[in-house]
């Protein structure tokens, strides 16, 4: 079987060739037979491997493939090589699964797009670019599917490029791009100047024999590049910009696999994170504070597909606070259980999109629960899981993510509380986007509303298969029970796992793990409460709340008096620092202003050094001379 | 005399034509100025052949004629064919690209 | 200087005479038959280098020297040569277009590109500083020659003109420094300095360290690197289409092949410590480059300034000195020769002779009116980005990865930067391709081109098959690296 590696990447390959060459003379049902066929084809092929993986012993749970030697010179090489080890195995799984389902929706989401073809050949594209990312065998072959998803994303986030104003919107994801994969190269020239080789094995093997803070140089600027493809603080302006393009593709790469690859990336080399603790500090730190930062951007966003973004951004901050902490499997789960129930809310987005005519607004919708109901409860477990809801897939690897952030070596309890008060702000933001967009009085637009319908089978019927992952996802992950994905893992997380043990002695008993978890239930379900009680009890209170900023003159009169206490304190404090301070100030001022000052003083420079160019030929001789005579000048005197 | 002599007379002549390329606007001044350069570095061949008591600079300066004379062809030629379309060989005057 | 005519060795010369050859048959055809098809002309021209390529490559192997060891035929030469013979084909391909119909109706054009192939020839086989130095004028007068084709068009005269006086400023800086030389250790034939260098100290007099920076600066300028690198933008964007990539590629390799069979026997350029001055020149020529090019509205112009920017990663791999930076090297001249001649190329596809496209005005929506070309310039363009799995990409990590090696960390880190900034403009290209709606009044683009179309399909599968499959060229540059240490 294991002879058969490459066939994961190749049908996808070969579905963009197909679609991208011959496409345009195929119907649409052939284009996406072909383009869902091909990653069906790839997940059947995955699931087989996988087989084949579980029937090894855990500790020989590996299948090395390699095609050929891309480059070899003395004695560095590089080969064209696949690896299927656990951690490749949950990823894979997990984008040839969900990316299986998001193609099928797609049939449905795009039935009608001029493009059709040329959106399902580039999803394929990207599929490929994806699956050598995570079954790359060294850092080059990860780095090719690094840059490969990148460009899909571009493509199709261009996809419905027909305005101007997002070329501005593609800039600046470019360049926070180029920020992130200018670490991981200079990381990548740094793991070959002193280990001599790219490959996973020989690296993480002689990771003990390297000064460590070379190490510390290697894992934090590899750690840049995974903030800046993972979007998290300072690289993570582009990811709500990114948005524009169409909602599967959200749910595909902007959700369930592209901005995960930062995580997978610092996951796989936890041998390297794992001897510096510095690193990690800044992993954990960085993580916790997006996670934070992100969800309270998320509370007075109007746009359901920019909740979900932040949202995104939030939950792959507490992916980086377990690689940060040294749980890399409980960050592997969450990435899992993560794709799952986002990609569903991503889907679920769509589908209301889908039927209200490309509305995203939040103030424009409300009262879809009986139109909708498929896409409602579908949503409805999405939110739950991603809350924290005992009996859902979040709760499972929020709380291992929380509880490892606590009781870890590496961890700290001021880093669970800052997770902690992110979990119950996210519960908010998610019910207060479930309560405007389902429930309450319908605010559509009249035309709109005439046509409300809810979605096709072959939209909803993957709704309805990842609605079921994100309740049973979580179970696998279960502590103690027999094949635990924890216990998958820790072949691949060897040298983490030690690490941990050796710090953990002594530390947290399992009473606390509960009373923990008792908290982290009790924070989400007031964050649900609480949007209830704004959204659907009081659907004028965040009106009048937000003219309170003004005075509290209005507050003072309100009667529910409990409640605005509870909101002065907890409420409005985020909302004012996410309006104010984190929107207004530090997004729109600080972050824009360099990424668009950066791009600016190029073009200064640029605008400035062309004036060199006169065209008057003496010029260019005086240029030469002058060259001529400082080199002669600095050889004399030197 | 001394080397040196020859030497110093072949780089003043030098400097003189590279100041001649960058000081004057008309292009076959240019162009005669580019020659008196290469005909320094002529003379300072066959010094230095004398020096080093061999031939091969000499040879040398043969081959430099040779391949100013064919400069001398095409350069006049693009020359020409500039002036019947601007009817200017001032070099600031064809500045048509820059920047 | 007692060899016998006939015990000259005649293969090291062989692809030479080859050429020679062929460049005065294809001017007495032009002569006797003036109605000649221009297609005709350039089967012709296709047929006799691939002669030529042949006898390159009986050249592969120990050195032979013939004419009085002023030419050899080595490992080196016969990649390098094979380079440009490769180059000039892809060249004549994209000149049969139907913009250059209007000039190329002269047979005088193929002649001329095959004796600018041949002073390349001359200048990668030279083991005499006089043949370099013949082999540089005979390329450069042709390439005079060749820039301004288009005789009654204002910008390719100017272009001729700008770069003809400056290149022929430039030699006089190349030929006082082999006079210098010559002067200082008493002859002009490499293998002679290289022994008169190992004999006595190089830094002795002044005479010999002025000699070598003198020749380096008339190289330089050829190579357009900075301070030297003026000439480039103006002579590119003005010269016919083909000719600005024949230029870009092949004569810069030529000038590669001459500053590296240099310094690579006599070792003079690290011996004078030198590497602090080429680690600025190199640094700032590709960042001059790249910036220059973000503000580029006509791509001819900006391919120019990205052709510098390129030259100065080329020296990336010169300065780190050792068998990796060599054989990446040459591994980055022919990915260069493909996704350069490939980007120009697809400017030569469109081009009418009303029209030339050449801005980014002009391209915009052409993946919708013209799918076959979008797809190639984004392939060319994605190369010369340096982005995976491309041509372009592997030879910048193999020559980052040997300046890496030999410890010039910070160049490398300057390079990533550059490469980053200069992704931007070449993804402009693509971004309008791509991703912008139909303008309504698009100018016509030219229809039927087999020819160019051709060179387009060899580039783009040269591209992504050095991208995708490299090692074995990696290997054949290698054991080349090897042969000169």
């Amino acid at each position: 079987m294991n002879d058969y590696l490459w066939l994961i990447p190749f049908f996808p390959l070969l579905g963009f060739l197909i679609n991208g060459l011959l496409g345009r003379n195929f119907s649409e049902k052939m284009v996406g037979i072909i383009g869902a066929g091909a990653i069906f084809l790839s997940f059947v092929t995955t699931l087989l491997t996988f087989k084949e993986l579980l029937t090894l012993e855990p500790e020989h749970r590996i299948f090395i493939q390699k095609l050929y030697t891309w480059m070899a010179t003395g004695n560095f090489s590089v080969d064209v090589a696949f690896r299927f080890d656990a951690l490749s195995a949950v990823m894979t799984l997990v984008v040839t699964g969900v990316g299986f389902l998001i193609h099928v929706y797609s049939i449905g989401y795009m039935h009608g797009d001029r493009g059709f073809f040329r959106y399902f050949a580039f999803l394929n594209l990207f599929t490929f670019a994806m699956l050598l990312l995570v079954l790359g065998n060294n850092f080059l072959i990860l780095f090719l599917g690094w840059e490969g998803v990148g460009l899909c994303s571009y493509l199709l986030i261009g996809f419905w490029y027909e305005k101007i104003d997002y070329a501005n919107a593609g800039m600046k994801a470019f360049i926070v791009n180029r920020i992130g994969d200018f670490g991981f190269l200079l990381g990548m020239f740094l793991i070959f100047k002193h280990f001599g080789s790219l490959d996973f094995d020989q690296v993480f093997s002689n990771a003990a024999a390297v000064p460590p803070g070379v190490i510390t140089a290697i894992t934090l600027l590899l750690f840049v590049g995974a903030t800046g493809k993972s979007a998290q603080i300072p690289l993570y302006v582009w990811l709500p910009d990114a948005m524009a393009g169409p909602t599967p593709v959200s749910a595909l790469i902007h959700a369930a696999t592209m901005v995960t690859a930062g995580v997978y990336m610092v996951s796989r080399a936890s041998a390297l994170y794992i001897l510096s603790p510095l690193a990690l500090s800044v992993v954990a730190v960085i993580g916790v504070a997006t996670a934070l930062f992100a969800a309270t951007m998320a509370i007075t966003s109007q746009d359901i597909k920019k909740v979900l973004a932040y949202s995104t951004i939030s939950q792959l901050g507490y992916m980086f606070l377990a690689a940060g902490v040294g749980a890399f499997s409980a960050a592997i789960f969450h990435l899992m259980t993560h794709a799952f129930f986002k990609a569903l809310l991503f889907l679920g987005a769509g589908s209301v999109m889908h039927a209200l005519s490309n509305e995203t607004n939040l103030m424009k919708m409300g009262g879809l629960r009986k139109h909708l109901p498929i896409t409602f409860w579908t949503f409805l477990v999405g939110g739950l899981a991603i809350s924290g809801i005992p009996g859902f897939s979040g709760f499972f690897s929020k709380d291992e993510i929380l509880w490892k952030a606590f009781s870890s070596p590496f961890g700290s309890p001021v880093l669970w509380g800052v997770g902690a008060v992110a979990a119950g702000i996210t519960a908010f933001y998610i019910f207060r986007m479930i309560y405007l967009a389902f429930y309450g009085e319908s605010r559509v637009d009249p035309e709109v509303a005439l046509h409300i319908h809810e979605s096709p089978k072959v939209m909803t019927v993957p709704l309805m298969v990842l609605a079921v992952l994100s309740i049973i996802g979580g179970y696998v992950g279960i502590p103690h029970v027999y094949m635990g994905l924890e216990h998958f893992l820790e072949p691949v997380f060897e040298p983490a796992s030690v690490a941990m043990a050796a710090g953990a002695a002594g530390h947290a008993s399992a009473s606390t793990e509960f009373t923990l978890m008792g908290i982290s239930v009790v924070i989400a379900l007031a964050g649900i409460y609480l949007a209830y009680q704004l959204y659907v009890m009081n659907p004028e209170k965040p009106r009048q709340l937000a003219q309170s900023m003004h005075g509290l003159y209005t507050l003072l009169f309100n009667k529910y008096y409990v409640d605005e206490i509870y909101q002065a304190v907890f409420v409005k404090p985020f909302v004012n620092l996410s309006n104010v301070f984190f929107w207004r100030f530090f997004d729109v001022k600080i972050i824009d202003g360099i990424v668009n000052g950066v791009a600016r003083i190029f073009g200064n420079i640029a605008a400035g050094l062309r004036r060199m160019q006169t065209g008057i030929v003496q010029m260019y001789a005086l240029s030469l001379m002058l060259g001529a005579i400082i080199i002669f000048g600095y050889f004399i005197l030197r | 005399m001394p080397l040196t002599y020859y030497l110093v007379l072949g780089a003043i002549l030098f400097s003189l034509g590279v100041l001649g390329v960058l000081t004057r606007r008309n292009a076959i001044i240019i162009f005669l100025s580019i020659e008196l350069m290469l005909n320094a570095v002529n003379l300072t061949f066959v010094a230095l052949s004398n020096h080093v008591q061999n031939l091969d600079g000499q040879v040398f300066v043969f081959f430099v004629m040779i391949v100013a004379a064919a400069e001398v062809a095409v350069g006049l030629a693009l020359i020409v064919a500039i002036f019947r379309l601007k009817e200017t060989v001032y070099v600031d005057e064809i500045n048509l690209m820059k920047w | 200087m007692n060899t016998a005519i006939g015990t000259i060795d005649w293969i090291p010369v062989a692809p030479f005479i080859a050429l020679s050859v062929l460049g005065f048959l294809i001017m007495i055809i032009g002569l006797f038959f003036p109605r000649i098809y221009r297609e005709t002309l350039g089967t012709i021209t296709l047929v006799g280098l691939a002669v030529t390529f042949f006898l390159i490559l009986q050249n592969w192997g120990e050195p032979r020297y013939a004419f009085a060891n002023t030419i050899v035929g080595d490992k080196f030469s016969t990649v390098f040569n094979g380079l440009f013979v490769v180059g000039a084909a892809l060249t004549i391909l994209l000149s049969l277009n139907s913009q250059e119909n209007r000039y190329l109706l002269y047979a005088d054009y193929f002649t001329v590109i095959v004796f600018a192939t041949a002073g390349m020839v001359l200048m990668s086989a030279g083991t005499h500083l006089l043949t370099i130095f013949l082999g540089l004028e005979t390329l450069s007068i042709a390439l005079y020659v060749l820039a301004g084709f288009r005789r009654e068009n204002a910008f390719s005269l100017e272009s001729a003109f700008k770069y003809f006086l400056l290149g022929a400023f430039a030699s006089g800086f190349l030929l006082y420094g082999i006079a210098l030389i010559y002067g200082a250790t008493g002859s002009a034939d490499i293998q002679e300095v290289t022994r008169w260098i190992q004999q006595n100290s190089l830094t002795g007099s002044l005479m010999l360290p002025i000699g070598f920076l003198l020749l380096f600066v008339g190289l330089g300028f050829k190579l357009a690197i900075f301070p030297f690198h003026m000439w480039a933008p103006d002579v590119y964007q003005g010269a016919p289409t083909p000719i600005s990539a024949f230029m870009a590629t092949g004569s810069k390799a030529a000038a590669f092949a001459a500053l590296l069979r240099v310094a690579l026997s006599t070792q003079s350029y690290t011996a004078i410590a030198w590497e602090q001055v080429l680690w600025v020149i190199a640094v700032a020529t590709m960042t001059i480059g790249n910036i220059i090019a973000l503000r580029q509205d006509n791509i001819k112009r900006m391919l120019a300034y990205s052709s510098i920017a390129h030259a100065g990663y080329i020296l990336i791999g010169f300065i780190a000195n050792n068998e990796l930076g060599h054989s990446g090297m040459l591994f980055y001249l022919l990915s260069y020769t493909f996704m350069n001649i490939g980007a120009f190329g697809v400017i030569s596809y469109l081009s009418t002779a009303e029209h030339e496209f050449v801005t980014l005005g002009d391209v915009r929506g052409l993946a919708y009116r013209r799918p076959f070309a979008a797809i190639a310039m984004a392939v060319f363009m994605f190369s010369l980005a340096g982005i995976p799995p491309t041509a372009g990409f592997i030879s910048k990590f193999y020559i980052f990865s040997a300046a890496v090696k030999a410890g010039y960390v910070w160049l490398v880190i300057l390079g990533v930067i550059n490469s980053m900034i200069s992704l931007y403009y070449y993804l402009g290209v693509v971004v309008q391709m791509f991703m912008s709606a139909v303008e309504e009044k698009a100018p016509a683009t030219a229809t039927q081109q087999p020819a160019v179309a051709l060179a387009l399909v060899v580039s783009m599968f040269a591209v992504l098959g050095l991208g995708i499959f490299p090692s074995r060229w990696l290997a054949v540059f290698m054991e080349m690296a090897r042969s000169f240490i």
